[in-house]
């Protein structure tokens, strides 16, 4: 339809014709708005800004109580203390200078600090309030409540703050908090209007950082009518805060204490697991640091100090530190043979010492070769060349799904921070990865836990929980929330034969019982509590050529840093069992002599309640562990009160 | 088939549509976004995050969208105008069954990367679609009683589900420009003059209704308007927005506090101090110098889409520019009537200026046919 030119043309005059009365209309619309505008801004500007500053209704938020966390005892683990600050409000004076000058000789801040506070609040809106000075004694806090009109602008404030009574123990379970940083805001994407509060602090580590939204509690809003210069008139309503949830870990406070101080002085880890339930009792990291530091904001010359240390104090080992786990994987390995079929549990295999594969030797730690071994034998005896032949009859499939099955390759979801998944490899694992096809040589090493394998203390304690119950636990570390048990059911049953299972403790026994077992020096003397146990010495690197023809053959030869970690995995008592422990040792030397006597002190902390007693160790010992216990600075922990939130265990 | 492309010979093509857009109005629309910018850096306490910097990536991707709608001849616009009005329509159903609720009202469907408003959306289709249905329309039956209910219908129908989302400025928002739009095309007189008084009928039926079994609105759509009738009423409660952008504004005086010295620190706790109210702090910090700015700014784009209406001889083209300057026009008079207490508060957001991802976008796009009319204009 081609319409006349004559009608397009009418048409479009008559859309000219309204177009200018629409637009007349938007235009007398504007000038309305501008009108209002003057009678607002100018015509009434002064009986508004009077409202503004006469008489204002002010929303100040009240900062709820950050949740407490205990132990599993109900032991305080971070509480909160009063924080006695003074903050400023530049839209309260005219005199900044002149008021922080009088304020810096009332309380004890250097020039530095000052200068750093004045700068702060110029950069802020005037109306909103800059924490001058925090931590304050209660004189310094009184001379400036006494002195307030001598300060227009500022106030007294009493807020809560993190307090961790127990220093350096659980930094590495418990964490800590912080101030509100940009970088926090960006990541979390958190809005919750309490951040703004000059001086609030969030988790930023560990359990902390991981329930922070449990323990946070929501803000309370007080409503108050304000005079000229800004002092509260009235109180127009009040929203109480409400507190964040009481947070009760598994953890046992005298265990964690006693393992921080048996592992000090060595770049370790040590996890002490319950094998029934899975929950988590210790879970240590060495060396460690104080929380309360980065409470109260760390210097840059301590940071630095962390940060440098060659044992690197700041990872929690335990979780996000991942170690070939060396001969502690026998058990794996045993297991898939097992299952696969390929061998009998009283078959066995000639060591010599090595196994020639092509032009390549696969060596035994023992160079002279253990003889004839079966299953149980190669485990009390480490003997590696029975893996190397069994492995190539498994095939690394059957392998890694053993070790999956046990737990190895996963991610635990704890409340932790940077928990590593470790690594279980498969053909398929190094054809994306690698891009090279899997050889032999490569399931012969993964065989004794060397190659590609990594896994976490905590795995492999999760392992050896699973060796001792034959049900697939799994770690937990929250006990209750807000007194609400957060712990999981009976974990299922694994589907691996008891009879494969008995097999590997009988092994694990021996090598903590047995006369020629790896671990038989740091064997229990008392029988009800025997432990099973797998040492393993897991190499960083061989030792070159140029380093055997230079003298070199032993492991304390050469650097700290290129020293073997030692592990041991165990749980006690072997006929009954109830703990799980693993320890590492990073660059330890060999697993027997440097992580299984920690792993055995810590099974029997745990078994006792309390410092072992002499009498359950072996006679030959008894001297040396006096020393030690003498030595160790363990702090009392005190008996625990009632507390509301927690279920006494 | 229409005028236009009949005379497409002058019509610039390639590169050189580039020359031919009209730079005026980008300049404008982008000094109003900047003026947002600014506003959203004052009111997170003079910071980026997190309203400003979200906002200018917005902006940019907006800005995008635009020149890729404006290069696009506008014929192309007309003729998918009944496919893009059902489009939205669609969406507009998805938000009643899988959009979130937020602030007690459902209106997003989240894609992920950002979370659309239809009912924005739903702004532009309608515009286009009226525009595109005159355009069609022999202009002697224009104010035939079928060919008026028609448009009538396609107006109710979006307006109604944006209604029960429940989002009342909107629905009223998409009616009145629906109305507008139908005023320019030439639709009689006496239509209007009734739909008036019946609408007089109808604001007294939802006051008379108030408290019976049969109510109309919402129960905080009916505190809204006793609000506006009387702010001081309760002034800690539903008066309280009102009674402290009142103050805030006043307090600003000529020019203003100046840029983040605006004291009014109740403010700082308006829960929608970067969205519908963010006029209330540019006119507190910049006085009734920067707000009459604004509203000059504002004024001279909608004098530019005019213009570009009465220029070209096209009618889809020139009703479409008609109705997105009418749209936009809407928005921020109903906004700054509604802070300044000329309005009841409806919600509707400050266009360009306040934080929000699909009315920036929506109405960038919508620029961008203006600017398509522009350029393709016949010669």
């Amino acid at each position: 339809m081609k319409r006349s030119q004559k009608e397009t043309e009418d048409s479009a005059r008559k859309v000219t014709r309204r177009a200018m009365i629409l637009g007349g209309t938007m235009l007398a619309t504007g000038g309305i708005l501008a009108a209002r505008m003057r009678y607002l801004q100018v015509e009434r500007a002064s009986d508004f800004r009077l409202l503004a500053e006469d008489n204002r209704i002010g929303i100040e938020h009240l900062q709820p109580p950050r949740g407490l966390i205990f132990d599993r005892h109900g032991r305080l683990l971070a509480d909160n203390e009063q924080n006695y600050a003074v903050v400023m409000k530049r839209e309260d004076t005219d005199d900044l200078d002149g008021v922080l000058d009088r304020l810096s000789r009332l309380i004890n801040i250097d020039m530095d600090e000052l200068a750093e506070a004045r700068e702060a609040i110029l950069a802020r809106r005037p109306h909103v309030k800059v924490t001058v000075a925090d931590r304050l004694s209660w004189e310094e806090f009184s001379a400036v409540a006494v002195n307030a009109p001598a300060l227009p602008g500022i106030t007294p404030e009493v807020s809560l703050s993190r307090i961790y009574p127990y220093n350096s123990d659980f930094v590495h379970v418990v964490g800590y908090v912080g101030p509100v940083s940009d970088y926090y805001l960006e990541t979390t994407g958190d809005t919750d209007p309490i951040l703004q509060t000059p001086g609030f602090q969030v988790g930023r580590y560990a359990v902390e950082s991981g329930l922070e939204q449990d323990l946070r509690g929501e803000a309370g809003t007080l409503w108050v009518e304000k005079n000229a210069a800004g002092r509260v008139m009235r109180e127009l309503d009040r929203q109480a805060p409400i507190p964040g949830d009481d947070l009760q870990l598994t953890i046992d406070a005298g265990l964690q204490n006693y393992a921080q101080a048996r592992l000090a002085g060595e770049s370790a880890a040590g996890v002490v697991m319950d094998v029934q339930t899975g929950e988590v009792l210790a879970l240590s990291s060495a060396p460690s640091y104080d929380p309360n530091l980065f409470v109260r904001g760390i210097s840059q010359a301590d940071y630095s100090t962390l940060l440098e240390d060659p044992f690197r104090p700041l990872a929690s080992k335990t979780v996000q530190g991942l170690y070939p786990p060396g001969s502690t994987f026998k058990m794996m390995t045993a297991l898939a043979a097992l299952e696969a079929g390929v061998i009998d549990v009283d078959e066995t295999v000639t060591c010599n010492g090595f196994v020639e594969l092509g032009t390549r030797r696969f060596h035994c730690w023992r160079r002279g070769g253990h003889g004839r071994m079966n299953m149980e034998d190669s485990l009390t005896q480490s003997c590696d060349v029975f893996y190397y032949d069994v492995s190539q009859r498994v095939g690394i499939e059957g392998i890694s799904a053993m070790a999956r099955k046990f737990g190895l390759g996963q991610r635990y979801d704890l409340p932790l921070s940077g928990i590593a998944s470790g690594l279980i490899p498969s053909r398929e694992w190094k054809r994306i990865n690698r891009d090279e096809d899997w050889l032999i040589g490569d399931t012969l090493n993964v065989s004794i836990g060397q190659g590609f394998v990594l896994g976490s203390p905590l795995q492999l304690a999760v392992m050896t929980s699973r060796i001792a119950t034959g049900r697939a636990i799994v770690p937990q570390l929250v006990r209750s929330l807000n007194g609400i048990d957060q712990r999981s059911g009976q974990a299922e049953p694994l589907d691996v034969p008891e009879a494969h299972l008995n097999v590997i403790r009988q092994g694990m026994w021996k090598v903590s019982n047995h006369r020629r077992g790896t671990a038989y020096g740091s064997r229990v003397a008392e029988e009800t509590m025997q432990i099973a146990g797998k040492t393993g010495t897991s190499q960083v690197r061989n030792i070159t050529a140029t380093e055997r023809a230079a003298g070199v053959t032993r492991n304390e030869d050469l650097p700290w840093e290129r020293r073997d970690h030692a592990l041991f995995v165990g749980y006690a008592p072997a006929d009954n069992p109830r703990y799980a422990v693993s320890v590492v040792v990073e660059h330890g030397g060999g697993g027997s002599t440097a992580a299984a006597p920690i792993a055995r002190d810590l099974l029997l902390r745990a078994m006792y309640g309390d410092v072992p007693p002499l009498s359950a160790y072996p006679t030959g010992a008894r001297r040396s562990i006096e020393d030690m216990h003498d030595d160790m600075e363990l702090i009392p922990v005190t008996p625990a009160e009632d507390q509301p939130g927690a279920i006494r265990a | 088939m229409s005028y236009l492309e009949y005379t497409q010979k002058a019509i610039p093509t390639g590169v050189n549509k580039v020359l031919h857009l009209n730079w005026a109005l980008i300049l404008l629309t982008s000094a109003v976004c900047c003026v947002g910018f600014m506003m959203l850096y004052s009111v997170a306490g003079g910071s980026f995050r997190p309203w400003a910097m979200p906002q200018i990536q917005r902006f940019i991707m907006g800005l995008s969208v635009m020149f890729f709608v404006a290069f696009v001849p506008i014929w192309f616009w007309r003729n998918i105008s009944a496919v893009a009005y059902i489009g939205s329509i669609l969406l507009l159903l998805a938000v009643e069954f899988f959009g979130s609720t937020q602030m007690g009202a459902q209106r997003w469907i989240d894609l992920g990367f950002m979370r659309l408003q239809p009912s924005e959306l739903t702004k532009v289709t309608l515009v286009m679609l009226l525009a595109a249905y005159y355009d069609w329309l022999d202009p002697k039956l224009t104010s035939h009683p079928l060919y008026v209910a028609i448009p009538v219908g396609l107006i109710l129908f979006p307006a109604g589900l944006t209604f029960i989302q429940p989002d009342l400025g909107t629905a009223l928002l998409m009616m009145m420009g629906g109305a507008a739009l139908m005023f320019l095309a030439g639709v009689h007189w006496l239509y209007f003059a009734v739909v008036g008084s019946m609408g007089g009928g109808l604001v007294a039926a939802v006051f008379l209704s108030r408290g019976t079994g049969w109510q109309l609105l919402q129960d905080y759509q009916y505190r809204r308007i006793d609000t506006f009738l009387d702010p001081t009423s309760d002034p800690l409660g539903a008066g309280y927005h009102i009674t402290q952008s009142q103050i805030a504004l006043g307090s600003g005086g000529w020019t203003g506090r100046g840029f983040m010295q605006g004291t009014q620190s109740q403010l700082n706790f308006l829960p929608e101090k970067h969205t519908d109210f963010i006029f209330t702090t540019l006119a507190e910090e910049f006085g009734f110098v920067g707000a009459v700015s604004l509203l000059v700014l504002y004024l001279l784009i909608l004098v530019f889409c005019v213009y570009t209406a009465v220029k070209t001889k096209d009618r889809f083209a020139s009703l479409v520019s008609l109705g997105v300057a009418v749209t936009f026009f809407l928005y921020f008079a109903i906004n700054m009537a509604m802070v300044m207490g000329l309005a009841p508060v409806v919600g509707v957001p400050l266009p360009l200026v306040s934080y929000g991802g699909s009315a920036m976008l929506v109405l960038l796009a919508a620029f961008g046919l203006v600017q398509s009319a522009h350029i393709h204009r016949p010669r």
